[in-house]
């Protein structure tokens, strides 16, 4: 539901991360690692960030969303594995005394600047 | 907007436009695609921005010594009449206030401040309407309360079991409200929030007599399977009924913190 108020951080981040001396390019994708467990639609952040896009050097740039999986590691017998259903004691011995390793990214990767002298 | 991050990034780029792999020495890589794009390296957390504002805000609750609890839930789930009551017992021996989010009105807020503790309201409607509080509206509403004559501060944020867990206020603790109403199925549902907070209540336990389908021990092995060992509180904000261990809870969390 707050996938506009993310839309315009990203265009925000994405704007001051292009170099000076690139000003006025245009980007033509920003890659984005959304983890399994955040609580963002994919299609809905595209939406808006089409949307807040708009007559910024973002225009039409493709939102590139790399899903990561949600990853574990027990913290009483070191077993890690892949949490793919809402359940997080370790499968290996049950403790429910766990770090996430992953899962919970909302983060950019890079951009992708269109070469306006290509 | 709340930090430039320009100096933050590592940002690069080279005017070549060779379809190569060509990272500088002691920069980061910048790589031109074949497509003729050139990619630049930016690796930031997009909610950046709050989160160096909660950690604002912590710092503050730190110096200030004041305990604040982070009250969430789906709309409808009891939060508003559990604390009036749970303020009703608190402020026998703290000094409290509250800090509540609606997206529109101020009938939380009346209600609340029959209570006696200070309360500011916060409509996100002047924040777009926003599903969560974030960090920097708690800021703001700070300037609102005497922080010097103040034990526990309590956020009752906005009624929705998906947003508002992503978004650290600065919090010490966090506690989600289920009510027998909704379903057994919904800590399962949203994972994130039962795996974010602290304590859950299971609330509205008054009804159970009138729901034939609702199994309270389901609905707590949903919880822990979500949060292994987290404590869950069958309450009835409407009779206190459960209220003794939630409370102890909350007292006990506050006295770590307070000394």
């Amino acid at each position: 539901m707050h996938e506009m108020g993310v839309a315009m951080q990203i265009i925000e981040i994405a704007q001051a991360s292009i170099p000076a001396d690139m000003a006025g390019a245009r980007v033509a994708r920003v890659n984005l690692k959304v983890g399994k467990l955040s609580a963002i639609v994919a299609d809905s952040l595209r939406f808006c960030f089409e949307v807040v896009a708009r007559e910024t050097p973002l225009e039409g740039a493709e939102l590139h969303i790399e899903e990561v999986p949600v990853q574990a590691r027990c913290n009483a017998c070191r077993h890690e594995w892949t949490i793919d259903q809402p359940a997080f004691a370790c499968t290996a011995c049950e403790s429910g005394d766990i770090t996430l390793l992953s899962g919970r990214e909302l983060d950019i990767e890079s951009l992708e600047l269109a070469e306006e002298d290509a | 907007m709340l930090l430039d991050g320009i100096n933050r990034i590592k940002a690069l780029h080279h005017k070549d436009g060779h379809d190569h792999h060509h990272p500088h020495a002691g920069d980061a890589p910048v790589e031109t695609r074949a497509s003729g794009t050139r990619e630049i390296k930016v690796v930031r957390r997009v909610l950046d921005a709050n989160e160096i504002m909660a950690k604002a805000n912590r710092q503050l609750f730190a110096d200030q010594k004041i305990f604040v609890l982070n009250l969430m839930s789906s709309p409808g789930s009891g939060k508003t009449t559990t604390l009036e009551k749970t303020l009703r017992h608190l402020m026998q021996d703290f000094r409290c206030a509250v800090i509540v989010g609606d997206i529109c009105t101020t009938q939380d807020a009346d209600r609340l401040a029959a209570s006696g503790a200070p309360v500011v309201q916060i409509n996100t409607d002047e924040f777009g309407g926003d599903c969560h509080l974030a960090a920097h509206v708690i800021e703001k509403a700070l300037s609102g309360l005497d922080l010097d004559d103040l034990d526990i501060l309590i956020v009752e944020n906005i009624g929705n079991l998906v947003c508002p867990a992503e978004f650290d206020i600065g919090e010490d603790k966090r506690a989600v409200i289920l009510s027998v109403t909704e379903g057994e199925d919904k800590p399962l549902k949203y994972p994130l929030m039962f795996r974010e907070c602290d304590a859950a209540l299971l609330n509205k336990i008054d009804l159970l007599p009138y729901l034939e389908d609702f199994d309270v021990k389901l609905a707590a092995d949903n919880i822990r399977q979500i949060h292994p060992g987290m404590p869950v509180f069958e309450t009835s904000a409407k009779t206190e009924e459960g209220f003794g261990p939630w409370l102890d809870w909350l007292r006990s969390s506050a006295k770590e913190k307070l000394g």
